[in-house]
C-alpha cells in the first residue's frame, strides 16, 4: 500500500521455483491463498505448492456460462477471474464485528478473536487490485473505519499477475482497471513461456523477493526482456480495445462510460428497467460475486443463555425484498427498482460517494447471472434510447 | 494552528457509549421518551441521531430529542419493530449502547435572523424538539418562529405539556389532527392545511420538516409553490441502517447515504430523487 511504483526491474524465476515465493510467504507467517480448481471452477483457496495452481486449465466465460477446459499450453494464471475475489477474505460473507457479555444490568464488550495469520493472495489481477482500492475507500476512511477489515488489510500481501488472456466477459480496459496489474501489489508476476518475470511494487515485496533469492535463482531481466514483459498486458489491452474476435477467443465486452453518471440518474424512469426486470430473477448472484459490492446487514445474535451477544455482519443484497426494510416495508418492492438500485449505485452513485466507479470491468456479474444479464448491454440500451430532455 | 495536532483515530461504527436507562415518560399511545445517562456529557447537534443498540436484540436509528446540553440523552420512540418493542420492555437501570451521534444536523447556524417554519408530522416532532429547545435558548438570533404540528388524533400530539414553555419563548404553535376527538378545539385536516393558511415572506423564511415521507413531499411541494427556495427547505429522511457511518450501504437514497449525507437534506439536493417511486 505504501508504494506503487515497481522497485527495480523484473527478474526471471523458473516456474518450479515459484515454490520459493510460497515458502517465503509461509516463513513470513502468512496464510497463502491462490487460484485452485474446485467444484468445476477456479476459486481462491489455500495453496501449499506450485502444483496446486491451475496450470493447464482455461475458463470459457460468457453471459450465464462458466466452463473449465483443459489446455496443456495454458500457464498457471491464464484463467481469468472466478467467482471469488479478495472480498471473500477481507470482508467475508459472515463475520463477528463485536461481542458483548452481560454485566449486571448492562453489557461489557469482549475483544474479538483475531485472525490466526495475515493473508497472502496469489494471482490477483488488475481488476481485483482496483476492486481492493474501491473497498478500501469504503471501509478505511479517515473518520470511520471497520476494525476487522482494517486488521486484515494491514497484514495483506498481494502477489499480482499481469493478464495475458481475457474472457468474453472482461471489460477492464473500459474501466481503466487492467489488464496490467497495479498499482497496489507487493509482487507482480508475468508469465512468459516456462518462466515468470517477478517484480516488487512495495518495500514489503522487495523484502520478500530478497528472501526468495536465498531459496531460488533470480536472474535480472535485460532492458529488452523488461520491454517484452511490459508488452504482455499491453498487447492484451490493445486487443481488448480493438474488440476483434480471435481464433479461440471471443471479443471481450466493453462499456462506454461517457457521462455515465448523468446518463443513469437522468433515466431513472426509463422503460428499459422494467424490460430488464422481465429477465432478472432478483437472485442476488451479481452482488455476491461482485468484488466491490459492500452492502451488509448486522444481526445481533444472542447465545442460548442470553448473556452473550455477537454482532454478526452478513452480506446484504439490494436484490432481496427485505433489503433495508422498515416498519412500512421494503423501499424497493419491484425487481425493476432493485436492479435499478444496483446498476445506478455501481456505475453512478458510487462516483458521488467515493469519486470512482464501483465497477472494475471484471465481468463476474455477467458470467454468474443465471440468465446472463449483461450490464454493458443494459447501459448501451439505455444510452441508445436516452430519455433525458 | 497547532501543526502537531494528531488526528483522532477513526471511529468504529459498532462500538457505542454504555448508557443506563434513567426513566421512561409516556408521550402518546405507543410512544414514550427514554432518557439515558451516559456518565458524562453527550455532545450532539439538533437533528443528529443515535444507533440505539440493545445487545442480543438489535440496533435502530433514532433521532435525539433532548436538549443539546441536557444531563441525559432523550429518545422519543414509537414501538413498531423488534428493537423498539424490546426498548419498551426495559426497566430503569438497564444498560444499552448509544452509538453516535451521527448525521448532518438541522442547519440552525445558517438560519440566523431568518424566520423559521418548523413542520412536524407524528413522531417527526421528536427530531425537531431538540432544535426547538436550542432555538428557544437563542431566541434573539432568529426572526419569527412558527411550529406546525400534525397528528392523527389529539392523543398522538407529542410534548403538549411543553407547549406553554415554547409559547413563552415566542414560538407560535399551531396544531391540526385528521381524526379529531370530541372537544378538540383546533382544526381538522393535514399539516399542509396549516401551511396553506400561514402568512410568511418566502424570501426570509426557512422551513424545517420531519414526518412521514409522503407528508414531507407534500410540505416541500407546498413550500415551493408558496415561493420558498429549494435551498431553504430542509427535510429529515428516515431509512433503515446498520452502521450509520456510510459503511453498510442500507440507507442509500439516490447517490446519497441518508446516515452520512443526511438525515437532514436541503430539498434541492434530493428533490429529483424524492420524485422517483421505489428509489
Amino acid at each position: 500500500m505504501s508504494c506503487s511504483a515497481a522497485i527495480g526491474p523484473p527478474q526471471w524465476l523458473a516456474k518450479p521455483d515459484f515454490q520459493a515465493v510460497i515458502d517465503a510467504l509461509v516463513a513470513a507467517g502468512h496464510r497463502v491463498v491462490g487460484p485452485r480448481v474446485a467444484a468445476g471452477a477456479i476459486v481462491l483457496d489455500d495453496v501449499a505448492c506450485v502444483a496446486d495452481l491451475p496450470a493447464g486449465w482455461l475458463d470459457d466465460q460468457d453471459g450465464g456460462s462458466y466452463r473449465l477446459r483443459r489446455d496443456e499450453a495454458a500457464g498457471c494464471f491464464d484463467h481469468v477471474v472466478g467467482p471469488h475475489s479478495l472480498k471473500n477474505f477481507l470482508f467475508p460473507a459472515r463475520e463477528p464485528v463485536a461481542t458483548f457479555i452481560r454485566d449486571g444490568a448492562g453489557w461489557r464488550e469482549q475483544p474479538l478473536v483475531p485472525d490466526p495469520a495475515p493473508l497472502a493472495v496469489l494471482g490477483v489481477r488488475g481488476c481485483d487490485l482496483a476492486a481492493l482500492a474501491i473497498q478500501d475507500a469504503v471501509f478505511l476512511r479517515a473518520d470511520v473505519a471497520d476494525s476487522t477489515y482494517r486488521g486484515r488489510r494491514a497484514g495483506l500481501f498481494i502477489v499480482a499477475v499481469n493478464c495475458r488472456r481475457a474472457a468474453a466477459t472482461c471489460f477492464c480496459h473500459s474501466m481503466q482497471c487492467g489488464p496490467a496489474a497495479g498499482p497496489g501489489f507487493d509482487l507482480a508476476v508475468t508469465e512468459i513461456d516456462d518462466r515468470f518475470a517477478i517484480e516488487a511494487g512495495t518495500t514489503k515485496g522487495a523484502a520478500l523477493l530478497a528472501a526468495v533469492a536465498t531459496r531460488a535463482t533470480l536472474t535480472p531481466c535485460t532492458p529488452a526482456d523488461t520491454a517484452a514483459v511490459r508488452d504482455v498486458p499491453q498487447a492484451l489491452g490493445r486487443w481488448m480495445h480493438s474488440r476483434q474476435a480471435m481464433p479461440g477467443a471471443a471479443a471481450p465486452r466493453s462499456l462506454d462510460t461517457t457521462d455515465i453518471r448523468d446518463l443513469l440518474f437522468g433515466n431513472l424512469e426509463h422503460p428499459h428497467w422494467a424490460a430488464i426486470a422481465d429477465r432478472c430473477l432478483a437472485c442476488g448472484n451479481c452482488t455476491l460475486v461482485c468484488p466491490t459490492c459492500f452492502c451488509h446487514s448486522v444481526e445481533d445474535v444472542p447465545d442460548l443463555s442470553g448473556d452473550r451477544a455477537t454482532l454478526e455482519r452478513r452480506w446484504a443484497s439490494c436484490f432481496t425484498l427485505d433489503h433495508a426494510h422498515m416498519h412500512g416495508g421494503g423501499p424497493r418492492p419491484t425487481t425493476a427498482s432493485r436492479y435499478r438500485q444496483w446498476l445506478t449505485h455501481k456505475l453512478a452513485g458510487w462516483i458521488d460517494q467515493f469519486g470512482t466507479s464501483g465497477c472494475t470491468g471484471c465481468g463476474r456479474c455477467i458470467t454468474w447471472c443465471p440468465v446472463g444479464i449483461d450490464l454493458t448491454a443494459e447501459v448501451a440500451a439505455i444510452r441508445a434510447a436516452d430519455a433525458r430532455p | 494552528m497547532n501543526v502537531f495536532r494528531v488526528a483522532p483515530p477513526p471511529r468504529s461504527p459498532w462500538h457505542g457509549r454504555p448508557a443506563r436507562l434513567v426513566d421512561v415518560e409516556p408521550e402518546a399511545p405507543g410512544v414514550a421518551t427514554y432518557r439515558f445517562d451516559c456518565g458524562g456529557p453527550f455532545h450532539f447537534a439538533p437533528g443528529q441521531f443515535n444507533m440505539l443498540h440493545l445487545p442480543g436484540i438489535g440496533a435502530a436509528a433514532i433521532s435525539i430529542s433532548s436538549a443539546p446540553d441536557a444531563a441525559t440523552v432523550g429518545h422519543t420512540v414509537r414501538a413498531v419493530g423488534n428493537v423498539t418493542h424490546a426498548l419498551a420492555r426495559l426497566r430503569p437501570g438497564a444498560g444499552v449502547f448509544l452509538r453516535g451521534p451521527w448525521g448532518k444536523p438541522w442547519p440552525l447556524d445558517a438560519l440566523c435572523d431568518r424566520d423559521v417554519v418548523l413542520v412536524a408530522g407524528g413522531v417527526g416532532l421528536a427530531s425537531l424538539r431538540s432544535a426547538i429547545v436550542a432555538v428557544g435558548r437563542r431566541r434573539g438570533d432568529f426572526g419569527r418562529i412558527r411550529l406546525l404540528v400534525g397528528g392523527r388524533a389529539p392523543a398522538d400530539l407529542l410534548y403538549a405539556r411543553e407547549y406553554p414553555a415554547w409559547v413563552r419563548a415566542d414560538i407560535d404553535i399551531r396544531t391540526i389532527v385528521d381524526r379529531p376527538a370530541a372537544g378538540w378545539p383546533g382544526p381538522a385536516g393535514l399539516v399542509t392545511d396549516l401551511l396553506a393558511g400561514l402568512d410568511f415572506d418566502p424570501r426570509r423564511t426557512s422551513l424545517l420538516c420531519c414526518g412521514p415521507e409522503p407528508m414531507m413531499r407534500a410540505v416541500a411541494a407546498a413550500g415551493r409553490a408558496r415561493g420558498l427556495a429549494a435551498t431553504d427547505i430542509f427535510l429529515s429522511l428516515e431509512r433503515n441502517m446498520a452502521c450509520a457511518a456510510g459503511l453498510c450501504g442500507l440507507c442509500q437514497f439516490g447517490p446519497t447515504f441518508v446516515c452520512r449525507d443526511g438525515p437532514v437534506f436541503s430539498h434541492d439536493r434530493i428533490a429529483p430523487f424524492l420524485a422517483v417511486r421505489h428509489l
